[in-house]
């Protein structure tokens, strides 16, 4: 077997050189789109700062909320979905709710979208509890739903008073998060990532409730039989608060970067926040780590495009890759064989 | 063409790459694995359509596709089956990986936009005298060809799976693989064969999207069929006539919006649009707990 993991490894690794070689074949300049890769995630303090960490903010809350999810054996792959439907009542609450004092609206922001990620995510719950649907399909079916919703509103109900950008209002002051410094592009929203991953990690190793949340990944029929567990409710409770982290991710990115809703708010970061859990082998202060480096990557990718026309998406590639690489070595071996249900 | 054969036209037109994406999902679920990575699969069978036709015709075009498609699967294959690697996982990353090669080949080889890259659709071909059948006919035999591919692939596959020997190993893969590899079933075998034919068939369902219907490659213009296909599977209880169903079903939903706009309904198109992603949803919630799936699906057995 372990040749076989190797090899697989290689041919990993081939599928990365091929892509590089095929950039360089059909006329990009490869040494400069590297260098531009670096110097847009690492290159500078501001480069760290206003790119590499703003980009990290929400995977590591949508990273978050897929370690928490598959450590309870949920396979949620709606975090992009949920992230969305977080910016929605995010910007919406933000921009109901017109002058405030900061203090008032940024929490009643967060937590709007908070609570509209878990509602989200509650439906792929129901649906798999009531309904044995697979929450894999569900939830990616509800990722499409909540990108109509949004192109939906932005050209509908929601859009800006000119009718001409599919985009709503940009929010008022009182709703935008606190930046951390004068010169930097970094919010309070990174700091709130930071903490969740903190709570989340105290959560799951020393709590009670954390301990059901592993063992009924680890092995359902035990939990329920042995540990007289409520199954059911420990999975219902993985599902909302795996969709309220990647809600409040979805506010934060409003009411911390764009300030405004807009379609396709999120590029992807509910897929990518796959790879960043895995790579932490679903640990959630592992997640911090892996959040920044794929953070750097799409910072630098975004560095890439711009300086040497190198497509972006070329990253996927790579976040695949590295969750290919993973599985082939047996790393995602942690994670919770699912029960016959 | 009045509205009734225009619905049943484009319900037709619709179902027909679901349908190839289906039965293809269909077979590798029956020998027990679950390969989320279809939908990566109908992105490079399209991109490989696009590749195909630009340079041998439609013929070629299909033939890349089916080919893009059958590396696909095999790449999901050496991790599902010659690893017994999580499934969920390795489908997903497959995917992903197909986004992310699809969108970047698409934009270095046809630049970064590619607007106006079109190629020849192959236009509907009429099958004498079924095609004259009142209401029904020219709806369901006056389709390009890919759509009869798909009429024969259903029959074939449901032959192939209760008539045959190796229908009934793929079947005893799916359920009992302990008990069909005592019999002398080479399990990983079957497993390879089925995720061969499902890459066949759901790039072919990519190059029908690219060569039968839009005429040109868009990033991501999967855009789903691959995870409904496999809603197909479970709606259509894991049978090939259950699944050609299930997939005229989701065609007919999807062409709702024709009827309803000639109907002169006024609703945001974007409902029409999601229309088919929710009837997913609902359509599940009403038949998942009330049927039963391969036993062995998606089980990774170290013992075997």
């Amino acid at each position: 077997m372990r040749v076989s993991r190797w090899a697989a490894v290689g041919v990993v690794t081939a599928l990365v050189a091929a892509t590089v070689g095929l950039l360089a074949a059909t006329g990009y300049d490869v040494s400069r789109a590297a260098a531009a890769l670096v110097r847009g995630s690492v290159g500078s303090w501001y480069a760290i700062g206003s790119g590499t960490l703003v980009r990290a903010t929400p995977l590591i809350l949508t990273g978050l909320a897929v370690a928490i999810a598959f450590r309870a054996g949920v396979f949620n792959i709606g975090a992009d979905g949920q992230f969305v439907t977080g910016a929605i009542a995010g910007a919406a609450t933000a921009l109901w709710i017109g002058p405030a004092p900061r203090i008032v609206a940024i929490p009643l922001v967060l937590a709007a979208g908070a609570v509209a990620g878990a509602a989200w995510a509650w439906i792929a719950g129901v649906l798999r509890l009531r309904f044995h649907v697979l929450e894999v399909i569900s939830t990616i079916m509800l990722n499409f739903v909540a990108g109509f919703a949004v192109s939906y509103l932005v050209r509908g109900p929601m859009q800006e008073h000119t009718h001409v950008y599919p985009q709503t209002e940009t929010i008022p002051a009182a709703a935008r998060l606190a930046r951390l410094g004068p010169t930097t592009r970094l919010t309070i929203g990174f700091v709130i990532a930071v903490l969740a991953c903190a709570a989340a990690w105290w959560m799951v190793r020393y709590t009670a409730s954390g301990f059901r949340l592993r063992v009924v990944g680890a092995n359902p029929d035990a939990a329920r039989s042995a540990g007289r567990i409520d199954v059911d409710r420990t999975i219902r409770r993985a599902f909302l608060a795996s969709g309220a982290l990647a809600g409040l991710a979805g506010a934060i990115e409003v009411s911390g970067v764009t300030y405004a809703l807009y379609e396709n708010i999120s590029p992807g970061y509910g897929y990518t926040a796959i790879a960043v859990a895995l790579l932490a082998r679903l640990d959630p202060l592992g997640v911090l780590g892996t959040g920044i480096l794929f953070g750097a990557l799409e910072a630098g990718a975004t560095a890439m495009q711009r300086d040497a026309g190198v497509p972006s998406v070329a990253v996927s590639v790579v976040e695949a890759c590295i969750v290919l690489a993973l599985v082939a070595l047996g790393r995602a071996r942690i994670l919770p064989s699912r029960s016959a249900e | 063409m009045s509205a009734a054969s225009a619905f049943l036209e484009a319900t037709v037109r619709t179902a027909t790459p679901l349908a190839l994406a289906a039965m293809g999902e269909l077979v590798v679920e029956r020998a027990g694995i679950i390969n989320i990575g279809l939908e990566g699969i109908v992105l490079s069978g399209a991109f490989g359509a696009l590749v195909g036709a630009t340079h041998a015709g439609a013929w070629g075009g299909y033939a890349a596709a089916m080919g893009s498609g059958v590396v696909a699967a095999m790449l999901f294959a050496m991790f599902a089956v010659w690893l017994r690697a999580d499934q969920i996982i390795s489908g997903t990353a497959v995917t992903l990986l197909a986004v992310g090669l699809t969108g970047t080949l698409y934009r270095s080889l046809y630049g970064a936009s590619g607007a106006g890259l079109t190629i020849a659709t192959t236009g509907p071909r009429a099958i004498a005298g079924l095609s004259r059948l009142p209401l029904v006919g020219s709806a369901f035999f006056n389709q390009p060809v890919v759509t009869y591919v798909a009429y024969v692939m259903t029959a074939a596959v449901w032959g192939w799976m209760y008539r045959t020997h190796a229908g009934l190993a793929l079947r005893a893969a799916g359920e009992s693989p302990a008990a069909a590899a005592a019999a002398g079933v080479r399990i990983a075998r079957v497993q390879l064969g089925a995720l061969a034919f499902g890459g066949l068939a759901g790039g072919l369902a990519g190059g029908c999207l690219v060569i039968a219907q839009a005429g040109t490659f868009a990033e991501n213009m999967s855009a789903g069929r691959g995870f409904i296909a496999i809603a197909i599977v479970v709606l259509g209880r894991w049978h090939p006539l259950g699944v050609a169903i299930a997939s005229l079903v989701f065609g007919a939903a999807s062409a709702l919006q024709f009827l309803l706009q000639a109907l002169g309904l006024a609703l945001p198109y974007q409902v029409f649009l999601a229309l088919p992603y929710v009837l997913t949803l609902g359509a599940l919630a009403g038949v998942a707990g009330r049927v039963r799936a391969p036993a062995a699906l998606a089980r990774v057995d170290e013992e075997r």
